[in-house]
């Protein structure tokens, strides 16, 4: 997290001291060095895709948008993320309040199998559920292959597909967001401890108002934090989706898969009119986060504030 | 005998929360992961040696943790410079430098697998200066080299941005009022305050590579034996129904990533607890 606010006072409190000043050649050569930097690695990719999908103008650019296929995709991407962004958001919201309200045993190792995901390769992802649900997976037999005498049979009558099919691309796509919500969550309600919860109950609030108007006000802006950096995986994942989306146009492909294929055909144009889309994303998902570690490190710092008055105050 | 109401929680929601996230947990992520586990365990030990250690195989692993290796430390000097210029000094546009740091984890990783390509294809804006010179980057190692020090960026900024912020420049000034000049103020008291941020960046963004796949499938050419990534050695083989060969390599990658992260733990208990100290 970037703390733009603290930075600027850190700034400030460095400048006012002489000794710690770098000589003048010094900033200078780093300052250039970081935006070189910035340049040739950030910069310089960001305008390629938007100099490449608009090559040919704008009438090609809309067009390749517009496309029934592109369409299509993008109808895929949006299913997946509004399945998976919203289960990830009940787990979170489920696993912050058991790990933070309550003591157990094993809460270390829950935490730690959390950022399971992030530690996986996407392809790896992918090939878990090929395995559980693909032709010669655990659960494949009975889902449409019909060896099962009736589980087979329910499966092929109601056209059950798993891998190559809608199903297996939202799954991929929980799996690898999985941990986003949460992770933003468990510090966030942790650091918030559970006194204001308790005076909630002792004052005669049901849980599920304690939770609704006490602990939710509390952390809408990890939350909104956390769905934001999931929703942005959601539909940028490319990887795991790869793996058990099967590549049918206007079918199984989201916008990054519909983004290779027109790359491979050498459709450039199309494919960066298309890879445009998510980059716009990419923007808007870095603009609220900026907006929100903000005023979330303000509502933070107020948080703080108070306790150090809270501890000052008391005898 | 009832059992002392202190222990007992007031707030409700216990079981129902944790019996959630448990079997949420468990579905998505650790049946599908032990379900790799154990389609390996029905493999021969030598079958599945053969799978792991066969030439394109290793040729894989050298490309994959080579590269991801010199990305991520190619990353630890500019990540270090990035963030103490972020911190320390104020310049135009700091603030969306300091925002574009994290373009890497917001950016699909497809997107930026075709724009490096493009900029580094023989024609492209970088490419065709660095062609004539000999020095080819796309559809070779040192695109993929490219395409992971663009998603690694992020991790050593990030680790040691919060850790500079937070160093007491007391300390600084009693180096240089002890006579120590600025370059020695920075290796004998800077750096060692913020090593492990750096360890724990670089693992980071070497675990982060050596899983990566989007970014690098389109730069590096695919070529067996040359530029063919781990993860896409997996896909291939997933493709070629060789679904034990596919898993096989998954597995290894798994308990080299747990690995990783075991040690990224570590390093960051080691150094809290000396903090503490």
């Amino acid at each position: 997290m970037a703390g733009n606010v603290s930075t600027l006072a850190h700034v400030a409190k460095h400048r006012q001291r002489r000794s710690l000043q770098d000589p003048q050649w010094l900033r200078v050569a780093l300052i250039g060095l970081a935006l070189l930097f910035v340049a040739i690695f950030l910069v310089v990719p960001l305008v390629a895709v938007f100099t490449e999908a608009l090559r040919k103008g704008v009438g090609p650019y809309f067009a390749a948008v517009a496309d029934p296929d592109a369409r299509a995709a993008i109808r895929l991407t949006l299913l997946a993320a509004g399945i998976a962004v919203p289960l990830n958001l009940v787990f979170g919201l489920a696993a912050s309040w058991a790990v933070a309200k309550f003591e157990f045993r094993g809460k270390a190792l829950l935490i730690a199998l959390i950022e399971l995901p992030f530690a996986v390769s996407p392809v790896i992802s992918g090939l878990v559920y090929v395995l559980l649900f693909g032709a010669q997976g655990w659960f494949g037999p009975y889902l449409g292959a019909g060896d099962h005498p009736w589980l087979g049979a329910w499966a092929n009558a109601h056209d059950i597909q798993v891998i190559f099919a809608v199903p297996g691309i939202v799954l991929a796509t929980v799996f690898v967001t999985f941990p986003f919500v949460a992770r933003e969550l468990i510090p966030l309600m942790q650091a918030q401890g559970k006194e204001e919860e308790l005076a909630a109950i002792t004052l005669g609030a049901s849980g599920w108002q304690t939770f609704r108007r006490v602990t939710l006000p509390n952390v809408k802006w990890g939350l909104f934090y956390g769905v934001v950096l999931c929703n942005a995986r959601a539909m940028g994942e490319f990887g795991a989706v790869s793996v058990v989306s099967g590549h049918i146009r206007g079918e199984t492909n989201t916008i990054p898969l519909h983004v290779e294929i027109l790359y491979n055909e050498f459709n450039i144009q199309a494919a960066f009119a298309v890879a445009s889309l998510l980059t716009l994303l990419a923007f808007i998902t870095l603009a609220l986060k900026n907006l929100v570690e903000w005023r979330h490190r303000r509502t933070l710092e107020a948080a703080a504030a108070a306790d150090i008055r809270q501890f000052v105050n008391s005898p | 005998m009832r059992p002392p109401v202190s222990r007992r929680s007031v707030l409700p929601g216990f079981g129902l929360s944790l019996g959630f996230a448990l079997a949420y947990l468990g579905l998505i992520i650790l049946l599908p992961l032990a379900a790799a586990f154990v389609k390996t365990a029905g493999m021969t030990w030598a079958d599945f040696w053969a799978a792991v250690t066969s030439p394109r195989v290793l040729a894989s692993y050298r490309i994959t943790f080579g590269a991801s290796f010199l990305a991520a430390l190619f990353n630890v000097p500019a990540g270090v410079v990035l963030a103490w210029v972020l911190v320390r000094y104020d310049f135009p546009g700091r603030r969306l430098v300091d925002a574009l740091v994290d373009l890497p984890f917001a950016l699909p990783t497809a997107v930026a697998g075709i724009a490096l390509t493009a900029i580094y294809a023989k024609n492209g804006w970088f490419g065709q200066w660095l062609e004539p010179l000999g020095v080819k980057v796309a559809y070779t190692p040192l695109g993929v080299w490219v395409a992971l020090t663009f998603i690694g960026l992020p991790f050593v900024v990030r680790t040691v941005q919060p850790v500079l912020e937070e160093l007491e420049p007391e300390l600084e000034e009693a180096a240089a009022s002890l006579g120590a000049t600025r370059a020695q103020t920075f290796r004998r008291v800077i750096l060692p305050a913020i090593r492990p941020a750096i360890i724990t960046g670089f693992a980071l963004a070497f675990a982060r590579a050596v899983g990566e796949y989007g970014s690098v499938v389109f730069i590096s050419g695919n070529l067996p034996m040359f530029t063919e990534i781990t993860p896409l050695l997996i896909l291939t083989k997933l493709e070629q129904y060789d679904y034990r060969g596919a898993t096989a390599l998954a597995v290894v990658m798994l308990l080299g990533s747990f690995a990783m992260l075991l040690l990224i733990q570590l390093v960051q208990r080691s150094s809290t607890r000396r903090a503490r100290a």
